[in-house]
Parts: C-alpha cells; structure tokens; sequence
C-alpha cells in the first residue's frame, strides 16, 4: 500500500533526515520526502496498520525535527 | 507572508535596532547588555532547539552548531559577531522560506488545471454548481465560455473553441462541436457547450497530469542523491576540522614556543561553525529540478521524474519514429497526374469507386472528393492488395495499383512520391493520384533545432518501406534512417543505435505501438499524450501535443537544468572551501563565514529559480 501524507517542514535538511528516521519505522518499506512539494509518500509494508504506523513515523520524526508535522 | 515568517520579520528588525543602538553607545556595560539583548531576540529559539537536540542525541544538526558558534564567540568577546551571525542566519532563514513558498506558489500556477466545480443540470434548464469529484461517468455537465473543462468527456451540444494551452503549450485554439472528446483542463472559450463524462475526476487528464508533475520530484536524481550523501559528511567532517584548528595549533604552540594563542584559534574553529551548514546544496539542487519540471509543463512537456531530466540533458543521439512524429500519419492526397481526365473528375470517380471499402487510402480517397458527392455505384469487386473495380454512372470503372493496370492490359507509369493509384474508365488510362502521408510543416525545423541543442546524431526508424522513409529522412535532413522494421526490429535498431555513442539515446514515438521502444530507450519521449492515456503511462517524458519541436525546447531546457546544477554545486563547495582555507590562516574572520553561509544559500536559491523560466528559442 503506497500512500501520500502533507507535511509541513522548514528546512531541506530536515525533510531529508525526516524521511531517513521514517524510512526505519516499522511496518515501512520505505518512504520519500518531497520536500518541494512538501509531501511525504509512504510505502507500507503487507498487512502493516496505517495509522499505528504513521503514529510511530510521526513521533520518530519530531524527534528530529520538533517543529513538523504530518497530516494523516 | 505567514504569520510564522511575520514573527521572525518582528524579530529580525528588533534585532537590527538593538545592534544599531549598541555600537553607537560605543563600548562599556551598556553595549554589552544591548548586544545580549540583540542576540537572544534573534536566537533564543535557535538556542532552545539545540538544547533540545544533545538531549535527544542528535547533536549534529545547524541549530547546535549555531549555538556552539555564537556562544562560543561570545565567550571570547566577540559579542558583536556573535549576535550578527545569528541574525544573518535567521534573515538567511527567512529569505529561504519566503522564496520557496514563493516559487511552490509559481509552479504551481503554472500548472493550474484544476477545476473548481461542475455545471451539473438540474432538470428545469438551469444548473448547479458541484464538487468535480461528485461527478459520475455518464453524466453530463455544462462548460460555459470562459470555464476550465472539469472532466474528461465527449461533446454532446454545442460548438465551440477550446484553449488547450495549459495541457499542450500550444496556444491557438481548437475547435470542437458534437461528437468531439475533450479533455479537463482545457479552457472553453466561446460557445456553452454539454459534455457527457466518460472518465471519473481521479483518472481524468487534469488530476493525471497533477500528479506526474507533482510527484516527478520525488524520483530524484543522481546530483540529489550526491548531494544528500555529501551533507552526510559534510557537516561532521567540518566540525571534525573546527575542534582540530581549534586544539592543535595552541598545543603546538605550547610545545614549540611555551605559548598557546588559544582564543584566535578557537574563534577561527568556530568560524568553521558557521560554514558547516550544507542548505545551500541541500535547498537549491531539489529546487532547480522542481522549477525545471514545473517550466517544462507549462510547455506542454511532462517530466516525470528529475532522474529524466537529467538523462534529458545527456542525450546526444534521437532516434524518432516516422509515422505520428515527423509525419502527420494521416494519408492524404498529395499529387494528382492528369491524362485524359481533369483531377477533380479523377478524384470524383475514384472515391465513388471506393466508397464501399474500409482501405486507409479508400477513405483518403474519400476526403479528397466534394461534399455531398452522389453517384450511382454498382457492381463493386475489390481484390486485396491490387485495387477495386466498379460500374459507376453507367460506366466501368478501375482504381488500383500498377498490379491491378497490368491484369486490364493498360500500360501505365509510376511518378513515385508516395502511394500511387491509377484510375481507368472504360478500359482508358485517366491518370493517377498519388497518396502519402503529410510531413508535420515543421519537422525539418525540429530535426535542426535537436541538433542545434547539441544532439550528435538524429535517426529516423520506421515500419514504413524503403521509398516513403527515404524522402522523409531527405526532406527533414536526418544522419540516418532504417524501414521496414516490426516493433521488435525497432527495440533491435535502437539497442545497435544506443551501442554506438557515449551519451544518452532518446526514442521518440507515439507511445501506442511504440511502447517497447520508448521503454527500452534511456529517454522514452512520446508524442501527443493528450488524450492518450497509454502515452503518458509508457514514457518517461511526455510530449503534450505532437510538436515535434518541443523534443529540441525539452533538451534545452534540461541543459539550462542541469547547468544550473553544476553551477550550484561548484558555486556553493567552491565558497565554502574557500571561506574555510582563508579562516584556517586567519585572513576570513566571522564576517566571511556568515557570508559564506547565508549569501551563498540566498544566491543559490536564486540562481534555482532562474530555471523556470528559459528563453525562447
């Protein structure tokens, strides 16, 4: 399942350390930043949860970057 | 502005009159308090985020090298440069945010096909105003002048002239009446006209292409990728060299002279701080291809991912299919050769003739003759591949090829050119029309235009035979031609073709029967994906309508692209570099490291959004 999530996000660098903290959460196969279109699309693993996931991918990136956010 | 970069605008200029004030007081307890003052305006966010960040073990982040740098200054005194650097860096900060809502903002103008509502009827002639998404297939819905066609369907009332400019970049109009599909997105212009739906608003060209365009920057590059890694690096390794310089000279000063000069050199190590922060690179690479992508569709030229934007830059050979590409691929009369018979007779007999068969050339022949033609037809005997013979108004009449003259015992002559059909009544040569498919007016033109884009090597590949793919490769004036070739034979031309040179091969084809081909190619273009949806699912740059021309403007505009790039990156590592040798020898203080910083990011921004916008020709 591929899904497609805004995020709001300032800075590039973050954007990119953002998708590589979601990138390991699990239940994700992997995930891409836009950052310049300011979109976050998540590829979820077989039968993975989506909201417990984005749940976890939303926490893992605040931890980073406590300023964004992700809209699911 | 939002009110986020307002906040920070308040901020910026509180800080700014703070500094102000404190040079003029002019040394002493005052000043000193003024320029703490100034510096806790402008960075006690940045400060608290660094906090944040060693708590949560991410220490290596611009807000942590920033508090590192400013306290650290301030430490040896250096109060003035301590609040200047972070007000550099969050009116840097600042600049960056407004410039990329700013240019999110443009492209997406560029690209605004989305429709705001449907026209749906409410039964007592009038209508009603509803969501696109509500509208089902099937339904009908109303587009008044002036309205953005909101789905995708079929003309069932009335004629009119639609814009199709926002889709193909083309800007004369088209003109539509019943019976004619039209696509979302389109602007309709003069008449109302009723459009039955034949595709929900998700599959709809609007919504497709939105997404192509939007999602195109998520496949990012080769130069993306590199960048991302160099930050990796970068950033540590800085900040490795900013505690060595600021360390090993005083100890070797200890050892060799018993003195340690450490505050020059720790104030030079912070420096270095300052110069760690990549987001030049990291903001103006992604930018540059978003704004070249969002250029290159208000063309009429999809990109669907920055990675072909880039091989779009390298390509050096492009090969094209003949038929839909260069040529029309529509037959038409082009040359009618009288003998006995006036040409406009030898079309009116022909097509009556013929007006029983199915035979491309049968309706060419057919759109060649008069309106309203009548004629009475009778006794029609068509043999495959030679020809049909009809009485027609009383008369016997033939129509076919040389093949077909030899079997009646009539002696003809071919002119060549095309496709020749010989015309004989009662037994009687009357002279011959010649059928072949039109070149594009513009294709010679294009084929130029690649090769003036740097292009080495331009091929035509066709299914066609030997004669008709000659004169068009003549005409347009290509390096090399092959025909008679099945899609097969076209994927083994194109791999023989990709073999021979060093840069990147581009195919491009219709997308329909040229599907293998397109894919096999490092850059699969096809041609006028209005409309087609298995075009625009096939290639990986899709050319909105069957311009030609626009193959050489998308090369181009790739080039600017990338060049772009090449710029950015040298540009930015270049000051850094440099910024970061002449700290290390104590010639750029501060000062430099906030220009090499900040400057360079707001120059590189700059320089990204140059890429939107390429001249024309």
């Amino acid at each position: 399942m591929i899904k497609t999530y805004k995020i709001e996000v300032d800075c590039a660098n973050c954007a990119n350390k953002m998708e590589e903290a979601a990138g390991k959460v699990q239940g994700v196969t992997s995930v891409t930043v836009n950052f310049m279109t300011l979109k976050m699309t998540v590829n979820f693993e077989e039968g993975a949860e989506e909201s417990r996931v984005m749940k976890e991918v939303l926490k893992k990136c605040r931890r980073i970057e406590p300023d964004c956010e992700i809209y699911f | 502005m939002t009110r986020k970069q307002k906040k920070i605008l308040i901020r910026i200029i509180c800080a700014v009159l703070l500094l102000v004030t404190a040079f003029t007081v002019n040394g002493g307890v005052a000043s000193l308090v003024l320029f703490l003052a100034a510096y806790l305006v402008i960075g006690y966010d940045i400060l608290i985020k660094a906090v944040r960040g060693i708590a949560s073990f991410q220490p290596f982040d611009e807000n942590f090298l920033m508090a590192v740098a400013t306290v650290g200054a301030l430490c040896l005194g250096e109060n003035a440069e301590a609040a200047a650097v972070m007000l550099f860096y969050q009116i840097g900060e600042l600049f960056q945010s407004i410039a990329l809502g700013k240019s999110r903002r443009s492209i997406g103008a560029l690209m605004d096909l989305r429709p705001d509502s449907a026209n749906v009827p409410d039964g007592n002639g009038g209508y009603t105003a509803v969501s696109p998404e509500d509208v089902g297939v099937g339904d009908t819905v109303i587009v008044l002048p002036g309205e953005r066609i909101p789905l995708d369907g079929v003309v069932i009332l009335g004629d009119s002239a639609v814009n199709t400019s926002a889709l193909t970049g083309e800007s004369v109009p088209r003109s539509v009446r019943a019976g004619h599909a039209v696509q979302s997105g389109c602007v309709n212009m003069t008449g109302v006209i009723h459009v039955r739906v034949t595709k929900p608003y998700g599959e709809s060209t609007a919504s497709k292409i939105l997404d192509l365009v939007e999602n195109a920057s998520a496949r990012k590059s080769r130069s993306e990728r590199f960048i991302t890694k160099f930050a990796r690096y970068y950033t540590p390794a800085v900040c490795v060299a900013a505690v060595a310089l600021a360390v090993f000279p005083p100890l070797l000063g200890i050892v060799f002279h018993g003195t340690g000069a450490w505050s020059t050199w720790i104030y030079r190590g912070l420096s270095f701080l300052v110069i760690s922060c990549p987001c030049a690179l990291v903001i103006s690479i992604p930018l540059t291809f978003f704004a070249g992508i969002g250029g290159a569709g208000r063309e009429g030229i999809l990109v669907k991912g920055a990675n072909y934007l880039e091989a779009l830059a390298g390509v050096e050979c492009v090969v094209l299919d003949k038929t839909g590409t260069l040529t029309e691929g529509v037959f038409r009369v082009t040359e009618v050769y009288s003998e006995c018979l006036e040409s406009a007779e030898l079309i009116e007999y022909a097509a009556l003739a013929e007006s029983g068969s199915v035979h491309p050339i049968a309706k060419s022949l057919r759109a060649a003759a008069p309106d309203g033609l009548n004629g009475r037809v009778e006794n029609i005997r068509e043999t495959a591949g030679k020809g049909v013979c009809a009485t027609v108004n009383g008369k016997s009449v033939s129509v076919g090829n040389a093949a077909l003259m030899a079997e009646l015992g009539i002696k003809v002559t071919a002119h060549g050119g095309g496709t020749e059909v010989f015309v004989s009544v009662d037994g009687v040569l009357g002279g011959s029309i010649v059928i072949s498919d039109v070149l594009k007016p513009n294709a010679a033109k294009a084929v130029k235009a690649m090769k003036k884009a740097g292009v080495r090597r331009v091929a035509v590949l066709t299914g066609d035979g030997e004669a008709a793919a000659r004169a068009v490769a003549d005409t347009v004036g290509v390096d090399s031609v092959k025909w008679g070739l099945l899609p097969d034979g076209k994927v083994a031309a194109l791999e023989e073709l990709m073999d021979g040179g060093k840069g990147r091969t581009a195919f491009a084809g219709d997308g329909i029967n040229d599907a293998p081909v397109i894919r096999r190619a490092d850059v699969g273009i096809a041609m006028g994906g209005l409309g087609s949806d298995a075009a625009i699912e096939a290639a990986d740059v899709v050319i909105m309508d069957d311009d030609p021309a626009r193959i050489a403007r998308a090369i181009l505009i790739a080039k600017k692209c990338m060049s772009i790039v090449y710029q950015n990156i040298i540009f930015a590592i270049g000051i850094k570099l440099g910024c970061m040798l002449l700290g290390a020898v104590g010639i750029a203080d501060m000062w430099y490291a906030i220009f090499a910083d900040v400057g360079v990011m707001v120059l590189a921004v700059l320089n990204a959004v140059r890429a939107m916008k390429i001249k024309e020709k």
